[in-house]
C-alpha cells in the first residue's frame, strides 16, 4: 500500500508536465502550423542532438535551477514560500565577485572562500524574512519581495560606486580572473565546448545533505513538523520561531551559493548594472513545485528544466522564440498548483481503497 | 516653483499606475483572494492595448485611441486574471503559485507573440495622447499648473477611479459582501452570501484594474512596449499593504512611492537635492524599506483581510 501513496506527488507532476507541453505545442501550432512539429520535436530532443555539448550545457543550465529549486523547496518543507530566492542569488553573486576580485591572496582557495562568502550574504538575506515572520508575524512572500528589489538596487549602487567591481565600458562587474574560478573537473574534456564546471556536482552534494538533513535528524523532523502543523509542533516542545528562522537561513544560504557558483563559474557571466531582477530565484519555484519539495526529486525537475531550456535555445533554426520553454514552465507551474488536488485525489482514493480492504480482511496491517 | 510643479507633474506619471494597480489588489484581497499575479496581469494589459495603439496609429491619435485602448487594457485583465480565479476559487489552488505562474507566463507569452507577428519584441507606439493644457482648469492658481497641465487623460481615471473605488467598497451591497468574504467568508456563506460568485467579482476587478494599469504605465514613460512593467506590479502589492488595504491610505502610499520615483528619476536636475549627493539607488530603495518598516510596525495588529489568501471551503469551519 505504502508504495502506491508514495508514486501520487510523481504522477502529479507528470500530469503538470503532460499539460504544460500539451499546451505548449498548442501554441506552436496557432502561431506557426507548418514549423509547428519540427520545433516542438526541437524542444523535446535539441539538447541530444548536439553531442556531449548538448548534454554538458544541460548540466550547466541546471546548476542554479537545482540549487534555487532546492532553496525554494526547502522552506516549503517548513510551510515558508521562499519568492526571494532571486535576492539571496543576487547576494551571493555579488559576495563571489567581491572575493573573486579583490583577493588573490588566497591563490587555490579563492572560489572556495568566495562560495563561503556567498553562502554567507545568501543566509543573511534569507535570515531577514525568517527573523520578521518569527518574531513580528510578517508575512515572509512580501518580504522577500521587498528585499528583492532592496538587493537589487543596493548591489547596483556598491558595485557602480567601487572602482574595483565596476566595468563603466560594460556596466556591469568586471571579468573575475581565470584563478579564482570553480575547477571544471575535467568536465571540459568530456563535454567539449560547454560551460559545465564542478558546480553540478556540489548541487547534487546539496541536494543529497539536505535529503539527509530532512529525512535522518531530528534538526530536519522538527522543521517539517512545524510547516505539517504549527500548534502540534509547539505543543511537542518544538522551537517554533527558531525553526522559522533556520529554514530560511539554510534556503537563503543555498540560493547565494548558487548565484555565488554561477558568478564563478569562469562563463562570462557578470553582475549587470540594470534595474532587472535575476530570474533564477523565480525559477527556482517551478523547479520545487515540480520536485514536490524533495531534495532528490528536485535534482530530477531541475535537470528536466534545463533540458527544455537547452532544447528552447535551439529554436531559433524555427520561426520561434525560446520563451516558449518560459510558457511552457508556466503552464506547468499552474498545473501543479492543482497538482495538489490531483495528489489529494489519489490519496483519497487508495484510503478508500485501504478502507475497504479493512473492511473485508479486516486487518489495517494487510 | 517651476520645480515643484515638474516634481508633481512627474510624481503622478508614477503614481498613477500604482494606484490603478494596487487599488485592483485592494478589491481581490478584500474578497479574500491574493493577487501576486499584478505584475503579470499589467504586462498583458500594456501588451495588447499598445499593440492596438501600434496597429491603428495611421488612422487614429489621441485620446479616443487612449480610452478604447485603455477598455482594451481592461478587457484583458479580466480575461487573464480569470485563470487566477479559476485556480484560487474554484479549484482551491495555492494562491501564491497561481500567481507566480501567470506572472512567469505574460512576459514570455509578449515577447513570444510579438516575435511572431512583427519579429521585434519591442512594440512601437507614438505617443499623442499629451494634453498640454486643459482648457479653463489650467487657470487655477497653483493646483491648475499642477494637474491640469502636461498631463494624461489616464490621471484622471485614476482619480476617478480611486474615489468609484471607495464608494463601491463602502457604500454598496457588493462592496460590504465583498468585504465579509475577505474577513470570514463562512459567516458570509451562512447569511447567505456566494462566496465564490464575490471572489470571482473581486479577482476579476483586480484584472481590469490591474490591465488598465499596465497600459497607464507604459504610455507616459515610454514610446515601446518590451514586454515588462519594471517591477511596478509588486511595487503596487507594496502599496496596497503600505496603504493598509484602505482606498485612501493607498491614496497617500502611492504618493509616497511615485514621489520617491520622481526623485531618483529627477533629482539631478534639482540643485539642493544634487548637492546632498545620494544615489539615485538609495531613493529607488526606499519604497521597499519602508514597506517593511510598515509591516514590522503594524504586524501586531494587522489590518490584513483575515482569510486573505485561504482557500474557502464550503466544508471546513
Amino acid at each position: 500500500m505504502k508504495r502506491k501513496k508514495d508514486f501520487a506527488p510523481f504522477i502529479s507532476s507528470l500530469a503538470a508536465i503532460v499539460c504544460g507541453l500539451i499546451i505548449g505545442f498548442i501554441i506552436l501550432i496557432l502561431s506557426n502550423p507548418t514549423e509547428a512539429v519540427a520545433g516542438f520535436v526541437t524542444i523535446l530532443t535539441g539538447s541530444l542532438t548536439h553531442g556531449t555539448k548538448g548534454v554538458g550545457q544541460v548540466l550547466y543550465y541546471a546548476t542554479p535551477l537545482i540549487l534555487c529549486g532546492l532553496s525554494v523547496g526547502f522552506a516549503f518543507k517548513t510551510g515558508l514560500f521562499n519568492i526571494g530566492g532571486s535576492g539571496q542569488f543576487l547576494m551571493g553573486a555579488f559576495g563571489a565577485v567581491v572575493i573573486g576580485l579583490t583577493c588573490p591572496q588566497l591563490g587555490p582557495f579563492q572560489w572556495v572562500v568566495g562560495l563561503l562568502f556567498a553562502i554567507l550574504l545568501g543566509a543573511i538575506w534569507g535570515a531577514i524574512p525568517g527573523i520578521l515572520k518569527a518574531y513580528f508575524n510578517v508575512n515572509e512572500v512580501i518580504t522577500c519581495i521587498m528585499l528583492n528589489y532592496v538587493s537589487l538596487f543596493w548591489v547596483n549602487m556598491t558595485v557602480k560606486g567601487s572602482k574595483v567591481l565596476f566595468n563603466a565600458l560594460r556596466n556591469e562587474s568586471k571579468d573575475i580572473p581565470k584563478v579564482a574560478t570553480l575547477p571544471k573537473l575535467g568536465f571540459d574534456v568530456i563535454f567539449d565546448g560547454s560551460s559545465v564546471n564542478s558546480g553540478i556536482i556540489i548541487a547534487i552534494l546539496v541536494a543529497i545533505l539536505l535529503y539527509i538533513i530532512l529525512e535522518k535528524t531530528t534538526f530536519g523532523y522538527e522543521l517539517k513538523a512545524c510547516g505539517l502543523n504549527k500548534n502540534a509542533s509547539k505543543y511537542a516542545g518544538i522551537n517554533e520561531n527558531r525553526s522559522i528562522v533556520y529554514s530560511m537561513v539554510i534556503a537563503g544560504a543555498i540560493a547565494g551559493l548558487a548565484g555565488g557558483i554561477m558568478l564563478l563559474s569562469g562563463t562570462g557571466r557578470h553582475i549587470e548594472i540594470k534595474d532587472v531582477i535575476p530570474s533564477e530565484g523565480f525559477n527556482g519555484i517551478s523547479v520545487a513545485l515540480l520536485g514536490v519539495s524533495n531534495p532528490i526529486g528536485v535534482i530530477f525537475s531541475g535537470l528536466f528544466i534545463a533540458y527544455l531550456t537547452a532544447g528552447g535555445f535551439y529554436l531559433q533554426l524555427f520561426h520561434f522564440s525560446k520563451e516558449i520553454i518560459d510558457i511552457i514552465v508556466a503552464v506547468i507551474i499552474y498545473f501543479s498548483a492543482f497538482a495538489l488536488i490531483i495528489k489529494k485525489f489519489l490519496e483519497r482514493y487508495n484510503e478508500k481503497k485501504k478502507d475497504k480492504e479493512y473492511n473485508l480482511i479486516g486487518n489495517k496491517g494487510a | 516653483m517651476d520645480l515643484l510643479y515638474f516634481l508633481i507633474q512627474q510624481t503622478l506619471l508614477f503614481m498613477i499606475p500604482l494606484l490603478i494597480v494596487a487599488l485592483g489588489g485592494m478589491f481581490s484581497e478584500r474578497a479574500g483572494v491574493v493577487n501576486i499575479a499584478l505584475e503579470g496581469i499589467m504586462v498583458m494589459g500594456a501588451f495588447t492595448s499598445i499593440f492596438f495603439i501600434n496597429l491603428t496609429q495611421g488612422f487614429m491619435s489621441g485620446n479616443g485611441q487612449l480610452l478604447i485602448a485603455i477598455l482594451i487594457a481592461a478587457a484583458t485583465g479580466i480575461v487573464f486574471s480569470l485563470f487566477h480565479a479559476i485556480a484560487s476559487v474554484n479549484l482551491k489552488a495555492d494562491q501564491t503559485i497561481s500567481g507566480t505562474a501567470l506572472n512567469m507566463f505574460a512576459p514570455a507569452f509578449a515577447i513570444f507573440i510579438a516575435r511572431i507577428i512583427q519579429t521585434v519584441q519591442q512594440i512601437e507606439f507614438k505617443n499623442t495622447f499629451r494634453i498640454v493644457e486643459v482648457p479653463i482648469l489650467s487657470k487655477i492658481p497653483i493646483i491648475g499648473e499642477m494637474l491640469f497641465k502636461n498631463s494624461y487623460i489616464t490621471t484622471y481615471i485614476g482619480i476617478l477611479i480611486l474615489i468609484l473605488s471607495s464608494l463601491v467598497l463602502y457604500k454598496t451591497k457588493f462592496g460590504l459582501r465583498l468585504r465579509a468574504c475577505g474577513e470570514n467568508p463562512h459567516a458570509a456563506n451562512t447569511a447567505g452570501i456566494k462566496v465564490e460568485l464575490i471572489q470571482y467579482a473581486g479577482v476579476l476587478i483586480s484584472g481590469a484594474l490591474a490591465g488598465i494599469g499596465g497600459l497607464v504605465f507604459v504610455v507616459p514613460t515610454s514610446t515601446n512596449f518590451n514586454a515588462t512593467v519594471s517591477g511596478y506590479g509588486f511595487l503596487a502589492v507594496a502599496v496596497l499593504i503600505f496603504g493598509q488595504w484602505k482606498p485612501k491610505y493607498i491614496l497617500f502610499a502611492s504618493f509616497f512611492f511615485g514621489f520617491m520615483k520622481a526623485l531618483s528619476n529627477s533629482y539631478a536636475s534639482i540643485p539642493f537635492l544634487f548637492a546632498l549627493n545620494i544615489q539615485s539607488n538609495i531613493y529607488k530603495m526606499i519604497p521597499y524599506i519602508a514597506t517593511i518598516l510598515v509591516l514590522i510596525f503594524t504586524s501586531k495588529k494587522s489590518a490584513a483581510p483575515r482569510a486573505s489568501g485561504i482557500p474557502f471551503d464550503k466544508m471546513k469551519r
